[in-house]
């Protein structure tokens, strides 16, 4: 490796050759300050336009300020990151951000989270010098994301996500000069465009342009509502997160502590999407070994690789992207809709109470999840399987109104039957999770035999795409695993080309799987929290006592009792789906 | 058409039309008059084209052999448009602001007889010795 | 014989008229009006000596003459062919008396380099430029000098970029050279975007093959064999002679394979350009020729390491790809004698605004301001005061009376606050007001900023916001210091070169015209009365004998009083159209 010699703030600093000055810095523990730049370093997304300017630092002997996101280090450069020169223009570019920037932080989404009001508050800026013309939109409401785009400030790390990380391209810079913001072809309708709602574009604005649609309202009024009984379902992945918004360290497992607020707060049943996801596994899984028997045994009209279905962004995206291929994802729904049709069938049943006096709500990491609930298909004479969908954080939003102490509540456990669940839901949470739970059961299945070790490490991590075959006592099973949709893109690029010998492909579209979904507390682009929450996941896994799906006792009950066998008759009606052509639903309007 | 394929070839083709072009602007021994019409995106939308085709008919009809060339921009924005007559054995003598009362002039003067008219555009640089 | 008399504007004004008149009745008092004819001009460009009177076909050419000169003109040089010596032109440096005028200085004032074929060939034919030695630079790179000598020769010259900023060409070849890649690209930026310039356009439209050719020697030289011109759609004329041009090419041979027996390949296409001015930057330039937004990035990487597809490509000005055949052909020392030390051949500019002689003109570098405007130029129009010359288009800033004698070079416009630019040129004289120049050009930054980095997106929108108010009437003193700091921060700042000059002309015009700011600040007044909110339509009580006409004529029933009786404005609701003053017979309106 080699190093160089360069000088930063009258320190001497040897560093690594090709580094930037912000790198090294922060290496250093001199915090430049920045705003468009946004790295998750574990899944090598980087936005640097070098747009916003607020990063600048003065180079000896260069005639303007460079901007240090964007700058590799040259060997004896002489750096000063916040000299009277540096510390005027920061300020001032920050001024003209906010000058152009509506002032409504009391009423905000981000307030309180906003990168723009704490580096605003940072730079001891008291008053905005510059009056003058503010741009304006209208804002926008799809059925998950609001785009208010007054609030755009350009750092363009939407349209990265979007268009890098998602290659969903419904964001990109459109008009120019002081008009120029982020927003849809021709600034029409979220809902015209191919967005996916996976809400990674919210995950990344830095002030309040995007968020999801809240919903917290809605369900306080249901739960207020005597007629009407309210459940809940809780996400795998929200009780590795929702801790960090209470202050405790990413990572943190607060599965109790969750169950404990969601009662406290009046829902009459507090149940486990985790249950859903055993049931996923028994449906999914049997749908893998029937379709890998059938191709075996020389069936053609059987197509391989099984692509999972839990993921609804991932869902939207081949619906729009792969319309030629819409046979070959799984059929299941995903877990939080068999929760839906479970609860509105066979737990209103047992209630005795009709469907339309139940309120089901689901509390998820996910935004898109708002968008999957509102789909046709998942509704009976209009009523909903589930009414809302509320991210991790609004969960945290309803604790904090509702003036409960998260981090003194005690511990208690989700009502049964349908809050039972093994390891092998949990890890549904972290990308290769939902395949290594299948797997699981699957092999036990497929074989006959029982599985010894049931950690499929050789499935874990961060790799954007990863892929392992696994041995089901002697039959190579050969398992991708994809995050991100541009990773997702390239397999299933691969498998229309006939160019993949795969039997089974997860992808979710979030970095790191749902632990990194866009209702997850905000991680301002440190992919350590991203990591911590992975390594909880398979923590919380292995702390339980029954790890693979098919041994969920309650489960296997409700087959008994009620289902039949998995993708039986009653399974097919209830918890499996199809899927649409919507590349025709993309409209440009010239 | 041939391919130039050599700088031997080059150089023949530009002897054979450097005569060419030596005769056209000393006048030849029938004593053709040159005629350039500057043609740039300016020239035309001031009327260049219009003056240029006006004065091909024209000279044509009344019997008078003049060769037309177009050319680009001469420079001379504020006298748009602009042509360049040449007269055998004369210097190259460059008028403005020809309209086709203008040109009509310039043939009938200048061309004919020889007789210079008003609206001539001084010349005021040096071009560069090849 | 023919005695010229130049009927320019400005000799017009000091009567060049009445020489005509005067002349021609004298030769008819000779009887001489059949065989001496006098003829009025176009401007001779030399209007600091005006009126002129050029003997044809003698070439005598009479400055400063007057109305009374003329009968010794026709007794003395026309009957008995003697020169009226008083009248000649006194060569500033020798004192001596100059008769001819292909000897005098003045019209050593331009040489033609880049436009060196424009005017004189047909640019559809390529056998017109092949006669003007057309493509011998090319054969000579060919045949007899490998790539590194021909980078040497352009490094030799000293040449430096036309576009604007002024880097050398020959190291921007070099570093180009050096980066081995598959492919590489040759690029000629024809995105000529500054307000009121148009030299590429004229290059383009009169001399097609000197680009070429000079891209392909280029190619050659950096070992590139794809060239892409990229041209704004809004140059037809010009897209369609390069279309012709590059046709021609092929079919001689001269584009193609294996070009003049070399086995060098080459050759070019053309994309165009939507018109957007943030893509005459190269990267932005090369974004746009990808199918991407046209914005800048961040430099480092450069193109000539990472450009078009991500492959070493080399930018270059029309202008500046004008001037290569030249230097190959004369070689780099003839080139690099003319100029100043730093700045090395001749700049071609477009000569606008309150000047006589607006046209297209190419200078040696280091010429003066004063020998542009009062020598080429004509002088400014109607006789008035020269005030401010705009170089560098927005980016630039304004050179003054005190710049006059300053030789123009890429570094001393910059040591004036202004820069070259690609060549426009816009003159001023008192009827411009500076605020207003300076709001002008930033409403077209404003306009033209892509709004990728903040202190271009919003800086330039706040600062011409603080402009607009103060010629409204509304600016503070503590404004001047907001737009100080905030211009300097945005060139400080700003990401591209479109952002780090666009406060030029703020800037500039604050230095140099302070007073015109303090004028609109304190005493709300517009000197030169552009700005309208200042000024006040005010009708003398004296003059008025209550006709009623301005009244019954104000579009908005600002005036008012009654008949035979003096009327007055309501300042309120005046919109300051001036139909009043059209109407008024009595000279009682006026603007203050």
């Amino acid at each position: 490796m080699e190093m160089i010699n360069i000088i930063i703030d009258n320190k001497p600093v040897q560093a690594e050759k090709g580094k930037t000055i912000l790198k090294i810095a922060r290496e250093i523990g001199i915090d430049i300050p920045t705003l468009c730049y946004y790295e998750l370093d574990g899944v090598n997304l980087e936005n640097r336009p070098g747009g916003c300017r607020v990063c600048v630092v003065e180079i000896e002997g260069r005639r303007n300020l460079a901007p240090a996101c964007a700058t590799e280090a040259t060997e004896g450069m002489n750096i000063k990151t916040h000299s009277l020169r540096v510390v005027n223009a920061r300020r001032t570019v920050v001024e003209l951000i906010l000058s152009d920037h509506p002032a409504d932080c009391l009423v905000c989404s981000k307030s309180g989270k906003c990168e723009l009001q704490s580096l605003a508050q940072r730079l001891g800026i008291r008053e905005i010098p510059y009056q003058g013309a503010q741009s304006t939109y209208r804002k926008d409401m799809s059925p998950a994301i609001i785009r208010d785009i007054d609030k755009c400030i350009m750092c363009r790390r939407c349209e990265t996500v979007c268009n890098v990380w998602q290659t969903v391209g419904a964001l990109s810079a459109i008009n120019r000069g002081f008009e120029a913001v982020v927003a849809t072809a021709y600034e029409q309708d979220l809902v015209k465009s191919p967005c996916t709602y996976c809400g990674q574009c919210i995950a990344a604005c830095p002030v309040g342009a995007l968020s999801e649609v809240d919903q917290t309202r809605q369900v306080i009024t249901a739960i207020s509502d005597p007629t009407k009984t309210v459940i809940v379902q809780t996400a795998p992945a929200v009780r590795v997160a929702l801790g960090e918004e209470f202050g405790m360290e990413p990572g943190t497992i607060v599965t109790g502590k969750m169950a404990a607020v969601l009662r406290t707060i009046g829902f009459d049943y507090v149940f486990d999407t985790d249950f859903a996801a055993d049931l996923t596994i028994m449906e999914e899984g049997t749908e893998l070994l029937q379709r890998i028997s059938k191709f075996m045994a020389g069936d053609k009209t059987v197509k391989l690789p099984i692509l999972t279905s839990c993921c609804p962004g991932w869902v939207n995206f081949f619906e729009y992207n792969y319309p030629d291929m819409l046979d070959v994802p799984s059929t299941a729904k995903s877990p939080m809709q068999m929760f839906g049709a479970v609860a509105k069938n066979y737990w209103a049943e047992k209630l005795g109470i009709k469907r339309e006096d139940m309120v089901v709500v689901s509390i998820m990491p996910c935004v898109a999840k708002k968008f999957e609930c509102q789909r046709d298909e998942f509704k009976v004479d209009s009523n909903p399987d589930v009414d809302f969908a509320l991210t991790t954080r609004e969960l945290a939003e309803l604790v904090r109104q509702f003036n409960i102490d998260f981090n003194a509540i005690e511990e208690q456990d989700f009502d049964q039957p349908l809050g039972e669940s093994t390891g092998a839901s949990v890890i549904f949470g972290a990308t290769g999770g939902v395949i290594e739970a299948a797997t699981r059961t699957a092999y036990e299945l497929f074989t006959g035999k029982k599985l010894d070790k049931v950690d499929f490490t050789e499935l874990r991590g961060l790799e954007g795409i990863r892929s392992a075959t696994v041995d089901f006592d002697g039959t190579p099973i050969n398992i991708g695993i994809a995050h991100g949709l541009a990773n997702a893109r390239q397999l299933l690029d691969q498998v229309r080309e006939g160019k993949t010998n795969f039997h089974a492909i997860e992808v979710m579209a979030c970095p790191g799987g749902c632990i990194g979904g866009a209702g997850q507390p905000f991680h301002h682009g440190n992919f350590d929290i991203i990591r911590k929450r992975h390594e909880a996941i398979y923590r919380e896994d292995a702390g339980k006592p029954i790890r693979k799906s098919h041994e969920n006792p309650f489960i296997q009950a409700l087959y008994k009792d009620w289902l039949g066998e998995p993708c039986g008759e009653l399974s097919h009606h209830l918890l499996h789906t199809h899927y649409f052509d919507k590349s025709k639903h993309i409209e440009i309007e010239g | 058409m041939t391919k130039i394929k050599s700088l031997a070839d080059l150089k023949a083709m530009k002897q054979s039309i450097q005569d060419k072009i030596d005769t056209r602007q000393k006048g030849n021994a029938e004593g053709l008059a040159h005629v350039k019409v500057a043609m740039a995106t300016c020239g035309i939308a001031a009327g260049a084209k219009q003056v240029m085709d006006y004065m091909m008919v024209e000279t044509e009809k009344r019997g008078m052999d003049v060769v037309f060339t177009q050319t680009g921009c001469m420079g001379y924005c504020h006298a748009e448009p602009t042509i360049e007559v040449t007269l055998p054995g004369k210097e190259p003598i460059v008028f403005g602001y020809v309209d086709l009362k203008k040109a009509d002039e310039i043939i009938e003067k200048y061309i004919r007889d020889g007789e210079l008219v008003d609206g001539i555009i001084p010349v005021n640089y040096q071009t560069i010795n090849k | 014989m023919h005695l010229l008399v130049c009927g320019g504007t400005g000799c017009n004004a000091s009567k060049s008229q009445e020489i005509a008149e005067t002349l021609k009745s004298n030769l008819k008092d000779k009887g001489l009006e059949n065989e001496v004819q006098v003829i009025l001009t176009g401007c001779f460009g030399f209007c600091e000596k005006g009126p002129i009177v050029k003997i044809m076909p003698d070439n005598t050419f009479y400055t400063e003459v007057k109305p009374e000169d003329a009968a010794d003109i026709v007794e003395e040089h026309v009957i008995k062919g003697r020169k009226v010596t008083r009248l000649l032109y006194t060569d500033p440096e020798n004192k001596q008396h100059v008769a001819d005028s292909k000897h005098m200085g003045f019209y050593k004032k331009q040489l033609r380099i880049a436009l060196r074929n424009c005017g004189f060939i047909d640019p559809q034919n390529i056998e017109e430029y092949v006669g003007a030695d057309g493509y011998t630079a090319l054969a000579k790179c060919l045949g007899e000098m490998t790539p590194e000598q021909v980078i040497n020769e352009i490094k030799l010259s000293g040449l430096r970029g036309r576009g604007g900023g002024g880097f050398p060409t020959g190291l921007k070849w070099e570093i180009a050279a050096k980066h081995e890649a598959d492919q590489k690209y040759v690029v000629c930026n024809a995105d000529e975007g500054d307000p009121g310039a148009f030299m590429d356009r004229s290059i383009l439209e009169g001399d097609p093959h000197s680009v070429l050719e000079a891209m392909t020697i280029n190619g050659y030289a950096i070992k590139a064999t794809k060239g892409l011109i990229y041209i704004r759609a809004e140059y037809p004329l010009a897209i369609n002679r390069l279309l012709t041009a590059i046709g021609q090419a092929r079919e001689y041979g001269l584009l193609g394979k294996d070009i003049l027996g070399s086995g060098f390949d080459f050759d070019i296409e053309l994309r165009y350009g939507a018109g957007a001015f943030v893509c005459g930057e190269e990267t932005a330039l090369i974004h746009s020729m990808e199918g991407n937004r046209g914005e800048p990035t961040f430099k480092p990487p450069f193109p000539a390491e990472s450009g078009y597809n991500n492959k070493p490509t080399n930018v270059n000005n029309v202008e500046t790809y004008a001037n290569i055949p030249i230097i190959i052909n004369k070689g780099a020392e003839w080139f690099s004698k003319i100029g100043t030390e730093k700045s090395k051949g001749t700049k071609v500019f477009a000569l606008a605004g309150q000047i006589n002689n607006v046209g297209l003109i190419e200078v040696p570098m280091g010429i003066t301001l004063r020998e542009i405007i009062y020598e080429i130029g004509g002088g400014i129009k109607g006789g008035r005061d020269f005030k401010a010359a705009q170089t560098g288009g927005p980016s630039g800033g304004c050179l003054t009376t005190k710049h006059l004698d300053t030789p123009i070079d890429y570094d001393n416009l910059v040591a004036a606050g202004s820069m070259m630019g690609s060549g426009g040129m816009v003159v001023m004289d008192d009827t411009s007001c500076m605020v207003a120049i300076a709001k002008f050009y930033l409403e077209f930054t404003v306009e033209e900023s892509c709004g990728k980095c903040t202190p271009c997106r919003v800086g330039n929108k706040r600062l011409y916001e603080i402009l607009e108010k103060i010629t409204k009437g509304n600016g503070t003193m503590e404004d001047l210091d907001t737009l100080r700091n905030l211009g300097r921060v945005i060139k400080d700042t700003a990401l591209c070169g479109l952002g780090q000059t666009s406060p030029n002309p703020v800037i500039s015009t604050i230095e140099n015209f302070y007073d015109e700011y303090v004028e609109h600040i304190k005493d709300k007044k517009c000197r030169a009365g552009v700005c309208k909110s200042l000024m006040q339509y005010i009708i003398d009580p004296v003059q008025c004998v209550g006709c009623t006409a301005c009244a019954r004529n104000c579009p908005v029933n600002a005036i008012q009083g009654e008949k035979k009786m003096p009327h007055f404005i309501d300042k309120e609701l005046c919109i300051k159209c001036g139909a009043c003053i059209e109407k008024c017979k009595f000279n009682a309106i006026s603007i203050q």
